[in-house]
């Protein structure tokens, strides 16, 4: 456990960068750090591995004062990945991951053995050891400073924005390994960024910062888009909250109903699409949807919305239905084989409800 | 101090010489560079000639090159167009480096829309490019200057009049006053150009002084407290 | 005109002029005796003081300040000073030149660890490096193409400047141009001025060699290729220049 008592960090001439900050993070859990610039949240990220040392106030790691370590023994023992990954331009990405084993003294052999598991560990091919980091691409460099972080195995791991230079479709991506990577590792990760969605979709607890170094709201990311403390974490959480809240709240009172199927076999459909009065889901052989064909016309295949699984939130839930052409959200089960499809007017009855039983618990 | 005043008017001369002989060179040097770098930006294969061909003529020796010049351009050894045309050289060999730099240090993204806007390339690189080259440009005709102002005395050996007269005068006279004032003299030339490109430099690009001053408070932290203000009925 | 090359091809291939005591061989090995000499002792001064400035950031101003002013010193003046005011032996030019190879040594040592990018450098402190380690494992690596530049400068401007200590009068190929200024003997001095030349271009092209097998293949712009040409951009200008102005460091 990590814990902040009264830590305040002051720049000279400036006002405090971070302002009395006491909290406790939970160990195995991931805490998110996250605020506008100059809120503090990287400094303090800094401050637990004495990147940055406190003006005043005492930073403890499992109880342990963290200034009564040498700093770059405490930084061996943690975790940590930046932005820009940071890595060594002059020496083979396996070498850039075995760093910290060689600083503390393994061999060159066993160092470069275990970097090449956690290439795997990260997703990477192992053949992009031998690369150096400038022929990786940004996505790649950033696995690679995951694996350079986990290679001496610390119990904690530091993330400064890691994500934040990667676009989004690679960022979803690398947060969807991280989530996997921590359900096996159960590491203590302490995660900065400046974007909420990320806190909300990454963190057990996420903790708001506001500018000057003040602590907003720390809380889970349920409760921060559900009720949040104050106007400035309203206004940060954004114009979406209520929808996002939405992915804290299971789906399970939504019901799937049966949906009329066209098999598509070749192109070609079983029976006539003209001749129907409803809108039909296109399946193909295997009873995977394809799209939609539209009631009356020839059979146009429409694209559908996204897929719904059981088990989702009620925010997937009711994203499947709005952006499915017939207003039908697909349910498909684990093997993507159409379950049946789910109704927005349903879905929004199933938001109402929960939200009374919220209300009836206050 | 009273050799100086003594000799003032013989010392003035030959600062203005060693001046002459600094500054032509310096100015030849500039009007080459510009289109060689723009040439060699333009083609990747020129570029690596230009390159190679500059850093090798940066490697023969100045008393070297004064010698071998009058044999090629069929001057004689002491006239001063030996000087001129050798420290043309080393100064294309440095200007054309940078620049090329300092055309690289404009950024990509202000070229292609000076280009979305309408300009044509000769007004583009007149009005976007080569201004804002112009730090790094200044940064190498520092160099330049301070290099041509030591280098312009090595030809006092071969007896072509500039400050080093002093040197090789001293030396024979076995006067230490003689060679310290030249030695101050050049110095105090070499501070004196300097100090004109800075001011020069300064008086051209206004901009990167205002750039330095504290600007408005960070754009997105803005952006935040006004969306603040925007929300603040609808908090819970 | 022609006359005057054949002439000096002539005074080039006569082996009289490969033996003796001011034969081209001895005059060589003086010659790269006086330029290492120099070399060793500006190195040992400046390579330290540089990796020390560029490391910590402090001092930085001064040493741009002092170097500038170092560099704007005549060569030659220097030279006549020093043996003027210490005799003409070996020394006191030595001396001068030192003075004077320092600050391409020290900018370039300087420039080289501060080119590294601060973000590997803050990476490589928060996997906790010590700031020695720091320095040697990942700076002094990094920084080596933008070193080699002041390296190359440093031993180019050497080789060219102690043709001069032959004017004290001191050995060395220089003794060939100012022997020949004074018998008026052409093919001499220009035997003389093609020997320096060569020699600086053999040297800078060995330099660039070592350069490429020192420096890692991660740091090349295009490691998979053998496109290494631009690898030996650094050379002369760029690190001067982060001396001057300030402004060339980018």
């Amino acid at each position: 456990m990590i814990e902040f008592q009264s830590v305040t960090k002051q720049y000279q001439g400036g006002s405090p960068a971070v302002d009395q900050l006491t909290m406790s993070i939970d160990k195995g859990s991931i805490t998110v750090f996250v605020g506008p610039s100059g809120c503090g949240k990287t400094t303090s990220l800094r401050m637990i591995n004495r990147m940055v040392e406190p003006t005043s106030g005492v930073i403890t790691v499992d109880g342990r004062d963290v200034t009564t370590v040498a700093a770059a023994e405490l930084r061996r023992s943690m975790g940590y990945v930046m932005q820009s990954s940071g890595l060594m331009p002059h020496r083979s990405v396996l070498d850039n991951i075995a760093t910290v084993p060689r600083l503390n003294g393994v061999s060159k052999a066993e160092a470069r053995k275990r970097a090449t598991e956690l290439l795997d560990v990260v997703g990477l091919a192992s053949s992009l050891g031998k690369r150096y980091p400038s022929q990786l691409s940004g996505g790649q460099q950033q696995r690679v400073g995951v694996a350079r972080a986990l290679a001496a195995d610390p119990p904690i791991l530091l993330m400064d924005e890691p994500f934040s230079a990667v676009d989004p479709v690679v960022r979803d991506e690398l947060q969807q390994e991280l989530l996997r990577l921590q359900q096996d590792l159960a590491k203590t990760i302490v995660f900065v960024t400046h974007d909420i969605d990320e806190a909300t979709i990454l963190g057990d607890k996420v903790a708001v910062f506001a500018v000057g170094g003040k602590l907003a709201q720390y809380s889970t990311p349920e409760e921060i888009l559900r009720a949040p403390a104050n106007d400035f974490v309203a206004s940060f959480v954004g114009r979406d909250r209520g929808f996002r809240h939405l992915g804290f709240t299971t789906s399970d009172a939504v019901a799937v109903h049966p949906v009329p199927t066209l098999v598509s076999r070749a192109g070609q459909f079983d029976g006539d699409p003209a001749a129907v009065t409803d809108w039909q889901l296109v399946v193909d052989k295997d009873m995977r949807p394809l799209g939609w064909a539209r009631p009356g016309t020839d059979a146009d295949l429409i694209p559908g919305g996204s897929l719904f699984h059981p088990g989702d939130s009620l925010r997937r839930a009711l994203d499947s239905a709005l952006s499915s052409p017939s207003g039908q959200g697909v349910a498909v089960d684990g093997e993507g084989r159409v379950l049946g499809a789910i109704r927005a007017p349903e879905v929004l009855a199933v938001i109402e409800a929960a939200r009374q039983v919220r209300q009836a618990a206050l | 101090m009273e050799w100086f005043l003594a000799n003032s008017g013989m010392v003035l001369e030959r600062a203005g010489q060693h001046l002459v002989l600094a500054l032509v060179p310096m100015v030849l040097g500039l009007v080459i560079s510009i289109p060689l770098a723009q040439l060699a930006r333009i083609h990747p294969v020129l570029r690596s000639v230009i390159v190679t061909a500059s850093s090798l003529l940066y490697t023969i020796p100045s008393l070297a090159l004064f010698i071998i010049l009058p044999s090629i351009l069929g001057t004689r050894i002491l006239d001063p167009i030996n000087v001129i045309v050798a420290l043309t050289i080393y100064a294309v060999a440095l200007l054309v480096r940078a620049a090329l730099d300092a055309f690289d240090s404009v950024e990509e993204d202000l070229r292609q829309a000076a280009t979305a806007m309408g300009y044509k390339p000769w007004l583009r690189f007149v009005q976007i490019d080569l201004p804002l080259s112009l730090p790094v440009m200044f940064a190498g005709l520092r160099v330049v200057s301070v290099s041509n102002i030591s280098l312009v005395s090595v030809a006092a050996l071969l007896g072509v009049g500039n400050l080093g007269m002093l040197f090789t005068d001293g030396l024979q006279r076995n006067f230490v006053t003689e060679v310290v004032v030249g030695i101050v003299a050049i110095l105090v030339l070499a501070l004196l150009m300097d100090a004109v490109l800075v001011l020069l430099e300064r008086l051209l690009t206004p901009w990167t002084r205002a750039a330095k001053a504290p600007g408005p408070s960070v754009p997105l932290s803005a952006r935040y407290v006004a969306d603040a203000n925007v929300h603040a009925g609808a908090g819970p | 005109m022609s006359n005057i090359f054949t002439d000096t091809f002539a005074w080039l291939a006569d082996p009289i002029h490969w033996t003796g005591s001011s034969g081209i061989p001895v005059r060589l090995v003086e010659h790269l005796q006086y330029s290492g000499l120099v070399l060793v002792i500006a190195a040992a001064i400046a390579v330290p003081v540089g990796l020390y400035i560029g490391h910590t950031g402090r001092g930085r101003v001064v040493a741009v300040a002092v170097a500038g002013a170092l560099r704007a010193l005549p060569t030659l003046g220097l030279l006549v000073l020093f043996a003027l005011l210490a005799g003409s032996s070996l020394m006191p030019p030595v001396w001068a030149l030192v003075i004077l190879t320092v600050p391409p040594l020290l900018a370039g040592t300087y420039a080289g660890i501060a080119s590294v990018d601060r973000a590997v450098v803050d990476a490589a402190r928060a996997m906790g490096m010590t700031e020695l380690q720091i320095l040697f494992r990942v700076e002094l690596p990094n920084g080596l193409q933008v070193m080699f530049g002041g390296i190359r400068t440093a031993v180019l401007q050497v080789i060219a400047t102690v043709s001069v200590v032959a004017y004290l009068p001191l050995g060395g190929l220089g003794r060939y141009l100012f022997d020949g200024l004074v018998l008026q003997d052409f093919p001499r001095m220009l035997a003389g001025s093609l020997l320096i030349a060569a020699l600086a271009i053999v040297f800078d092209l060995i330099l660039a060699a070592v350069q490429r097998t020192v420096l890692s293949p991660g740091l090349k712009p295009d490691p998979r290729g053998g496109r290494t040409a631009t690898a030996d951009l650094p050379a002369a200008a760029p690190a001067p220049a982060a001396v001057q102005g300030g402004t060339y460091e980018r």
